[in-house]
């Protein structure tokens, strides 16, 4: 196999807090607490550790790092040492005061997301009312200052059919691109997969609908769209490989190939405090365990798309199988291929509540947390 | 894209890149690089030659006659990749006219 190649860009998950409570939340089911957090100081080696080792973005991202006092700071830190800094935000509490603070740090990018473009199922979905509004505010500010906007919409099955409408949103926000992100389902979305796995039908509707809207908006609003790995027949090339492209820093400072790495037992992830970015990246035996081919069982170590979808992703065939270091079942060709077929199967036939996302004790359903906000 | 371009690229269009997005070379990789809003190419040594001369001023055709005299190669073959190339990153954003 070739040599392992620095990673192109970083996810900075700053904080686990959070006003919004998605019930597909990628953070994992124990969220970190505030006082378990990295400080500026901490953050600010990093992202210079980051550049220097060859990482050319950096997400900021959470939980909602607007919630964070330093953010400036560290997108400041972030472009002087040569990043590319971009803000994943729920926009929530953004004002012109902070945004004009954080442009003139050098922030280049801001990805801001909606849950629906109806409202009322916008605000419980989100699980706050009020929120809708505040992002439509959040958006206009962000053109004002005139930052490059992506409008970001996670699609399930209980907005899925208002596609044509979120992608109509996303060109009267004045938006540059919509990334239409189907849920993956491991951690919280795992936990609700019967209540977010759309039907086939809402997926043939709502893949004829972007690309449709491609051809007419070309120009005017780029749609990033991927079918959902639940109705694929070959997997997708999760983060590009694991440990190829991509790093993640959790709040509190673990490093993972993904955001959603943590759900996997059995693997010691460092932290920042323990070696340089530079040495987990090229030495870790967390980064090294599923990196090219030499890991994979068949049918993967034999198939021609080794090389182009590195066996799909490893959280989704340890969400499902128990085992790691399976094919992913997202594969045509995959063995435990009939548990997605249940999964979908379930998904048609029941209709259950959301569990909203929570700090701890998240394994009981709060009675008061699903109740409209209409 | 079957459909015609809602901005396509002429012969007397000027093109540059668009605010917030970055073409530099890379220290650690040796290479040059795109950096934009959701978006990072690596480009190959061609398309390094063509948005080296993506300055604001000078017009597509002018791009063209330029690689045209620098590699004695038929203008409409090389015309017709860099109008492709060109097209391709205005409708992605990266570019405007």
């Amino acid at each position: 196999m070739t040599a392992v190649e620095p990673p192109l860009a970083m996810l900075a998950e700053l904080t686990h807090r959070c006003p919004l409570r998605c019930p597909y939340c990628s953070n994992p089911l124990e969220l970190s607490r505030a006082s378990a957090e990295l400080d500026s100081e901490t953050w600010k080696r990093v992202l210079g550790e980051a550049a220097a080792l060859g990482v050319l973005q950096v997400h900021f991202s959470g939980g909602e790092p607007l919630v964070r006092r330093d953010l400036a700071d560290l997108v400041r830190h972030a472009a002087k040492v040569g990043l590319y800094g971009n803000l994943i935000t729920s926009g929530i509490n953004l004002d012109a005061g902070r945004l004009a603070e954080l442009v003139e740090a050098g922030l280049e990018h801001v990805q801001l997301s909606f849950q629906d473009a109806d409202i009322v199922s916008g605000d419980r979905i989100a699980g706050l009312p009020g929120s809708q509004e505040a992002k439509r505010r959040a958006a206009r500010l962000v053109r004002e200052a005139g930052l490059p906007l992506t409008v970001n919409a996670v699609v399930h099955r209980q907005n899925l059919d208002r596609l044509g409408e979120i992608i109509e949103l996303a060109v009267a926000l004045g938006a540059d691109r919509l990334e239409v992100a189907h849920v993956q389902y491991y951690g919280w979305a795992l936990r609700n997969r019967a209540a977010l796995l759309p039907s086939r039908e809402q997926l043939d509707a709502a893949t004829a609908a972007v690309e449709a809207a491609r051809t007419r908006l070309a120009g005017l609003l780029v749609i990033d769209y991927v079918l959902p790995d639940y109705y694929a027949h070959r997997p997708k090339a999760c983060m590009g490989g694991w440990g190829r492209r991509f790093l993640n820093v959790t709040p509190a400072g673990k490093v993972l190939p993904c955001h959603a790495a943590e759900t996997l037992t059995g693997l010691d992830f460092p932290t920042v405090a323990e070696a340089s970015l530079s040495e987990i990246w090229y030495r870790s035996s967390a980064f090294e365990r599923f990196r090219g081919t030499d890991w994979m069982p068949e049918p993967c170590r034999s198939c021609e798309r080794r090389e182009i979808d590195w066996g799909g992703c490893r959280c989704q065939a340890f969400a499902l199988t128990g085992d790691a270091a399976r094919t992913d079942p997202a594969c045509a060709l995959s063995p435990d291929r009939e548990l997605l077929v249940g999964a979908r199967a379930d998904a048609n036939e029941s209709a259950p509540d959301f569990v909203y996302r929570q700090h701890s004790a998240a394994s009981h359903r709060s009675p008061d947390l699903v109740s409209s906000p209409a | 894209m079957t459909a015609e371009p809602r901005l396509p690229v002429e012969g007397d269009a000027v093109l540059r890149f668009a605010p917030h997005t970055r073409f530099r070379f890379d220290e650690v990789r040796q290479a040059w690089i795109v950096l934009a809003p959701e978006r990072l190419m690596l480009p190959d040594e061609q398309a390094v030659e063509i948005l080296q001369l993506i300055d604001g001023k000078r017009a597509v055709d002018d791009v063209i006659d330029e690689l045209a005299g620098r590699y004695d190669a038929p203008r409409d073959v090389i015309a017709g990749d860099v109008v492709k190339m060109l097209q391709d990153l205005v409708d992605k954003k990266v570019l405007r006219l």
